[in-house]
């Protein structure tokens, strides 16, 4: 008999369908990938499965854990489940913890309430799980809080606490979205051991094909809150039966057809050029008159960007990178060294006297739902970099600018009288290129422009930025930490660790060749499908 | 990304006329406060009677058909200084509240703009200014320039702009780390312009609240020093002062007492129960609690 079984489950919220006939099952011991883009139901098929659905749902069909008809279990039946047989683990470590509470206290609570253990033996037994998920004690006593955390390691803490009293299932719901690649592969890596360890079952959930080829035995293939494809992870993902699964492993490898520009020679003068540029932080108050050492974000960077080039600046979280971008977009001044766009230093300059530079680059942020004001239009959101030009434009004028650049971009200028919550993420996300492309600038500054978008959405977005590199000739400098788009779109790529740049290459070499160790961390850890599929493809040889 | 658009985005959010209909606070608040305003404005052309038209032989009757609240020792009818008074409440009030507000505002938005020294100067002085009992900056502002209702209203004004400045330095603050500020200020926009375009609009909701509240205190506050004859002077009827004057005869008349203090109550609860409501009704996490 199957650990959880759930047949024909059938889910609406206030009349609104959200799950139909949805049939899947998790054997001890196994992992389960459950695949699908934004709002295809797999969060609320795990949701379901804890009861902890929002009041207004209605389910049909039948969910059984353990031999327990879940959907007809009572409230306090599940409590007893919750947390002891099923686990949770959740995307944002950042907000899964509770920030007034130690982190002993957090993993204790779960066990004393379960076990009913006293508060001695409840503070072995987590010291004794922090200990496995690696916080040894030395550096980790119970008496952490969680800011004191990293991402990482209060991923680590959440899984502690999901893992406790050795649950039969557990449920981990995009549990590596928000960390970077290198905390990924060890908090996957984690996560393996434990399933080996205990028998336990594990329903992963995420939009990442690669991630689950490299982590499931069994995948499920949902859409539209339907299960599209299921089987054995190598045979669903080599085979490519259904349309929509090909589709997925398209998306998640694609690579926009461009032409790669050469990198000429001394005719064409360099765009950017970045020389000795240091950033240093104020340390910690410690005192009223005392501070700690000053934190250096970014230390002692050079490098220069050709015209019409697109170069990757990718490193691992908190190494520096954003605030690279925040002092070449004139953000933020360089604590030493400096920034010249097309010749003219940026450095000391006041707001007015950069203007010209401002018109000559723009940025396009990660997240498509928090960089707009919400109060504002469209027409209004697109025409904001339009105050950079030094005649101003008539109100038809503006208008047909905004129309020309959502065009550009793939909309419709219908849509500028629209406010941003009515599109959707990939949308806003053209929107915001949108509005980086009106003045015409030469360098976009794109900050993990697609990491918060579905892997079909993503595709989209790189061909567009692909293709507006070749028709307006635009110079990019694309921050980010996953690799697939760094080899999807650019020529050139840095690497970047602890505030410096450590490597820079062509990025077909870098990523196969990496010569230094940040970089050949970087590789190694990044999830691919191909290899993964080969490995499970070699296991079965063997 | 695991987040489900239905969450997002609520297709089900009812629509916003529903949500004041339906917020009992609200809606009880913009009744009373209504009500007294009406009753302020109906004062400029009707009274029952006209106050400065003393009947000694009518001093200190009770509830009759002519006179509703009864007469005060000088035969003035209570309900038409009521009538009177609360216009008096309230355009001091109304213009300490914009005082508060003109001041406070620029420089708790400024603050959170420019950040640094300005910042810790600017807030520090605020916290002198607040440390101040309002009562006895506003004695010491009448004891300088003299009692009347322009005086009461510098001494309310300047005591709330502090909580203004606070206020818009505090939401400001939780605006300025956004991508689109970010994007804003990547297209070249000031700091003032980022201010006006996209910080005030998004911190409006919490002055508005902020507003009735101290809409309200500013009435307590006008009476306060009406009572201690520093507001608005004879002839002119104010709450506070026929408070005071009923004091004396309060075994004799009670409801020369009564019927000011009820109004005050009555006034400073309807405010705080539109201010209440208004929170309620512009703070979508709140909307969605309900």
């Amino acid at each position: 008999m199957s650990l959880l079984s759930i047949e024909n489950l059938s889910l609406d919220i206030a009349g609104l369908p959200i799950l139909k006939d949805v049939d899947l099952s998790v054997e001890p011991g196994e992992v389960l990938g459950l695949v699908g883009e934004s709002g295809s139901g797999k969060s609320m098929t795990a949701l379901t499965v804890m009861q902890l659905l929002p009041e207004a749902a209605r389910t049909q069909g039948r969910v059984t854990f353990d031999g327990i008809d879940i959907l007809a279990a009572p409230e306090e039946a599940m409590c007893r489940l919750r947390g002891d047989d099923i686990g949770m683990v959740f995307q944002e470590p950042m907000t899964a913890l509770n920030p007034v509470k130690t982190i002993g206290e957090q993993v204790a609570e779960g066990i004393r309430w379960h076990t009913g253990a006293n508060r001695a033996d409840a503070e072995a037994r987590a010291r004794a799980i922090l200990d496995r998920v690696g916080l040894p004690e030395a550096k980790f006593p119970l008496t952490r809080f969680p800011h004191e955390l990293s991402g990482g390691q209060r991923q680590r803490v959440v899984i502690a606490i999901a893992c406790a009293l050795k649950p039969k299932l557990l449920i981990a719901d995009e549990p590596t979205t928000a960390l970077d690649v290198v905390l990924q592969a060890q908090i996957l890596d984690l996560l393996r051991d434990l399933v080996d360890e205990n028998r336990m079952g594990l329903l992963l959930i995420s939009h990442d094909l690669a991630v689950v080829a490299e982590m499931a035995d069994r995948v499920t293939i949902m859409r539209h809150g339907e299960v599209v494809d299921a089987g054995r992870t190598a045979g669903i993902l080599t085979e490519q039966r259904h349309p929509y699964t090909r589709r997925l492993a398209e998306a998640s490898t694609h690579v926009p057809a461009r032409a790669r520009t050469e990198p000429s020679g001394e005719d064409r003068k360099a765009l950017l050029d970045v020389s000795g540029v240091t950033r240093d932080y104020p340390g910690r108050r410690k005192g009223f008159f005392s501070r700690a050492e000053p934190f250096r974000a970014v230390d002692n960077v050079s490098f220069s960007l050709a015209p019409g080039h697109a170069v990757a600046l990718v490193g691992r979280s908190g190494c520096g990178k954003s605030t690279l971008a925040r002092m070449i977009l004139a953000l933020d001044r360089p604590t030493a060294g400096e920034i010249r766009l097309a010749g003219e230093a940026l450095g000391d300059k006041s707001e007015a006297e950069l203007r010209s530079a401002r018109r000559n680059m723009q940025v396009v942020f990660q997240d498509p739902y928090g960089s707009f004001n919400p109060r504002h239009r469209v027409e209004r959101l697109v025409a904001e970099p339009l105050h950079l030009l030094d005649k101003r434009p008539t109100a038809a004028e503006r208008r047909e600018q905004v129309a020309e650049a959502l065009h550009d971009v793939g909309l419709s200028p219908s849509d500028m009288d629209k406010f941003p919550h009515q599109f959707s993420g990939g949308q806003r996300q053209r929107i915001s290129i949108a509005r980086a492309i009106i003045t015409r600038p030469r360098l976009i500054v794109a900050d993990e422009p697609v990491s918060a978008l579905d892997v079909s959405i993503r595709a989209q977005i790189l061909d567009l930025f692909a293709d507006l590199n070749q028709r307006l000739d635009l110079t990019y400098l694309f921050i980010t930490h996953d690799l697939t788009v760094a080899r999807a779109i650019t020529d050139e790529v840095m690497v970047m660790d602890e505030g410096r740049i450590v490597e820079r290459g062509r990025t077909q070499e870098v990523l196969k060749h990496p010569r230094t160790a940040p970089a050949r961390a970087l590789v190694d850890a990044a999830p691919d499908l191909e290899r993964a599929l080969a490995a499970r493809r070699g296991d079965k040889a063997l | 990304m695991s987040l489900d658009p239905t969450l997002r985005e609520d297709p089900a959010e009812p629509h916003f006329l529903w949500l004041v209909l339906s917020n009992r606070s609200f809606l009880i608040g913009a009744a009373v406060t209504l009500a007294v305003a009406a009753m302020a404005l109906l004062s400029f052309v009707w009274t029952p009677h006209d106050i400065t038209n003393l009947v000694v032989a009518d001093r200190l009757q009770g509830l009759s058909w002519s006179h509703p609240l009864g007469t005060d020792h000088l035969g003035r009818d209570i309900l038409s200084m009521i009538m009177i008074g609360a216009r008096n409440s309230i355009a001091v009030a109304i213009v300490a509240v914009v005082i508060g507000m003109g001041v406070g505002v620029p420089l708790g938005a400024w603050a959170a703009a420019r950040g640094g020294w300005l910042d810790d100067v600017l807030m520090r002085f605020n916290d002198l200014v607040f440390a101040f009992p309002a009562l006895l900056s506003a004695i010491m502002i009448t004891a300088i320039f003299g009692p009347g209702a322009v005086n009461a209203i510098i001494a309310i004004g300047i005591f709330n702009v502090p909580v203004f400045a606070r206020v818009a330095r505090a939401g400001a603050l939780s605006i300025w780390p956004r991508e689109f500020i970010l994007a804003a200020r990547a297209a070249g926009k000031s700091r003032t312009l980022i201010t006006i375009e996209h910080i005030l609009p998004n911190i409006t909701a919490l002055l508005l609240v902020q507003g009735t509240i101290q809409f309200a205190l500013g009435i307590l506050a006008e009476a306060g020093l009406s009572y201690l004859g520093l507001g608005a002077q004879p002839p002119m009827p104010s709450w506070g002062r026929m408070l005071f004057e009923a004091q004396t005869r309060m075994i004799v008349a009670p409801h020369l007492a009564i019927f000011p203090g009820l109004a005050i109550v009555v006034t400073v609860l309807g405010l705080n129960l539109l201010g209440d409501g208004l929170r309620d009704l512009l703070d979508p996490r709140l909307r969605r609690q309900r």
